[in-house]
């Protein structure tokens, strides 16, 4: 493994803790042995080529699958003992699920507040800073199905974080959405973040990898490399993220 | 070898498709290039005798989809946008299969398939279900090509594939190309156009433009430009402030800058230059296929 880790700023405690972290299913190894922190607040990009184990990775990050060995900490909690508590301080978003199509917009938030006891009075003020940040006020009482798919990733991403949790897992958000909501949902991602949300996020875009503060290579399960993407780019001597990909996923 | 004419088609009150109007030439590689909910699939069903279209017409190596759909479906390949092989069948049975479908055998035709079957025969006994994403559009394809059809339709075959395996796809395609096979594939990724012989840029049922790679890339108007950095958040909020006839957004480690004309460029370099940002490289930039996709969808909001 090459660690070309920017050394984080030790006062801020980091959101997620991962040593050793390791996954097996009988003899398949699908997580091997992955190191690494993200610190609060960072957009942290977590690349990998299909059946690479991002996905293992991300159900052990999130509290839904039980790890083999190792120690992972997701916003102070122990991934083996306290996946409850993981779960109601993480967001979870990913192009497949998020939102449910039979409801209407204000539904869907209401739902999401109400499934993480939000009280009553937050989650009005919540439900309406949504709908007028994202100009949905028009079709607020429509169903998710009839909004264009951008407007619903959009919508998908501020309901995910409508019990405002320290880190959001974004599972390829933006696969097939058009170029400009593409960019729109990025600014979502830097306004969160700024506002100290931690964002750990898969993408197959390399032009996203870009976007990331540090992003992490995953091949075979073991980590390849984690950077951010300049010194990555600058120490490996190529011009941009596509190229420090295919470096380290083709073989 | 396609010649699709002013077609409309409409489900309830979404126009899924709206006046589409183009032809595919024998041997050419199409792309249908837009986001998901562009019309890409309703024309795919339409082409492969699937649905009917309301309005308008269309034929596929001459045949009309409306009467001749027997003969159509004869010298087609067709790749839905979802996986649709039989999974508890291996790879072998799977292609065996449509092989019979056909009334052909792997064997007469095992010359196309080849360079892909290949590169499957180590799994060929384990069931398609079991197998990877990328393994699985392999797989596909060869069941597509096993009855060696004219016209190809390849309906996304690379969303959500990782990088390295989309190249691995349109390398395979290149190839297919030489035995002039004519293909029509669909991409939600603006970077794959650039593989294409043509391209249509689709949105909302309605074609914005259709052309050479190099066509459209000349077509984009005004001027662009490039500028390099780090601090893309502080920059873009910065913009935000400024009072110019322009365009910006992140492309990679870079910013894009469109305006039209010197004049509003003059603007944007002066705001940048008073708000302190004077020494950021400001680079005149080559438009790439994304950046002709976004200005024809802001020129279309406006």
């Amino acid at each position: 493994m090459m660690n070309m880790t920017n050394t984080l700023s030790e006062h801020s405690e980091p959101s997620i803790i991962v040593r050793n972290l390791t996954k097996k299913f009988g003899d398949f190894v699908a997580v091997n042995d992955i190191t690494f922190e993200v610190k609060k607040g960072e957009i942290f990009g977590f690349l990998g080529a299909n059946g690479a184990g991002k996905t293992t990775a991300i159900k052990m990050l999130c509290g839904l699958l039980y790890p083999t060995s190792g120690e992972a900490y997701i916003a102070g909690y122990n991934a083996f003992t306290q996946g409850k508590e993981i779960r109601k301080n993480i967001g979870y978003m990913s192009q497949r699920f998020s939102l449910y199509e039979d409801l209407k917009v204000t539904e869907n938030i209401e739902l999401f507040g109400t499934i993480y006891h939000l009280p009553k009075k937050i989650l009005k003020e919540r439900m309406n800073q949504i709908i007028t940040r994202l100009n949905m006020e028009s079709y607020a009482d429509d169903l998710v199905r009839s909004l264009p798919l951008g407007q619903r990733q959009k919508l998908a991403f501020a309901t995910a974080l409508v019990h405002e949790p320290e880190i959001i897992f974004l599972d390829e958000p933006t696969s097939g959405v058009d170029p400009l909501v593409r960019r729109e949902f990025w600014n979502m991602i830097y306004d969160a973040a700024s506002k100290d949300v931690t964002v750990f996020i898969t993408t197959h875009y390399m032009d996203e990898a870009e976007y990331c503060d540090r992003v992490c290579i995953l091949a075979d399960g073991a980590v390849q490399l984690i950077g951010n993407p300049e010194d990555l780019k600058q120490q490996l001597n190529v011009h941009n993220m596509d190229e420090v990909f295919f470096k380290f996923v083709k073989r | 070898m396609l010649k699709i004419e002013n077609i409309s088609k409409s489900f309830k009150t979404v126009k899924a498709l709206q006046n589409i109007d183009f032809e595919v030439n024998e041997g050419e590689l199409f792309g249908l290039v837009g986001p998901d909910g562009a019309g890409k699939t309703t024309l795919f069903n339409i082409l492969v005798t699937l649905t009917h279209p309301d309005e308008g017409k269309a034929f596929v190596g001459g045949f009309d989809v409306g009467k001749d759909y027997r003969k159509i479906k004869e010298i087609i390949g067709y790749l839905p946008g979802q996986f649709s092989l039989y999974a508890d069948l291996s790879c072998y049975e799977n292609l065996d299969f449509f092989a019979t479908l056909y009334g052909n055998t792997i064997e007469e035709n095992y010359e196309i398939i080849k360079p892909i079957w290949r590169q499957l025969e180590p799994f060929k006994k384990r069931r398609a279900g079991k197998l990877s994403g990328g393994m699985k559009q392999k797989l596909a394809l060869c069941c597509a090509l096993v009855h060696r059809p004219l016209v190809l339709f390849l309906d996304e075959p690379t969303t959500g594939v990782d990088p390295v395996s989309r190249r691995e796809f349109w390398d395979i395609l290149k190839e297919l190309k030489k035995k002039n096979i004519t293909i029509l594939v669909s991409t939600p990724y603006m970077d794959e156009a650039s593989l294409c012989d043509r391209v249509g840029l689709i949105q909302d049922g309605k074609m914005l433009k259709i052309g050479t790679p190099t066509s459209i890339v000349n077509d984009f108007s005004g001027m662009l430009f490039s500028m390099r950095t780090n601090d893309m958040y502080r920059i873009i909020k910065q913009l935000s402030q400024c009072n110019a006839d322009f365009t910006y957004y992140p492309f990679g480690q870079h910013l894009h800058i469109a305006t039209p004309n010197q004049e509003e460029t003059d603007k944007v370099f002066n705001f940048l230059e008073q708000t302190g940002d004077k020494k950021r490289e400001m680079k005149a930039t080559k438009p790439t296929i994304e950046d002709c996709f976004i200005q024809l969808i802001r020129g279309k909001m406006k």
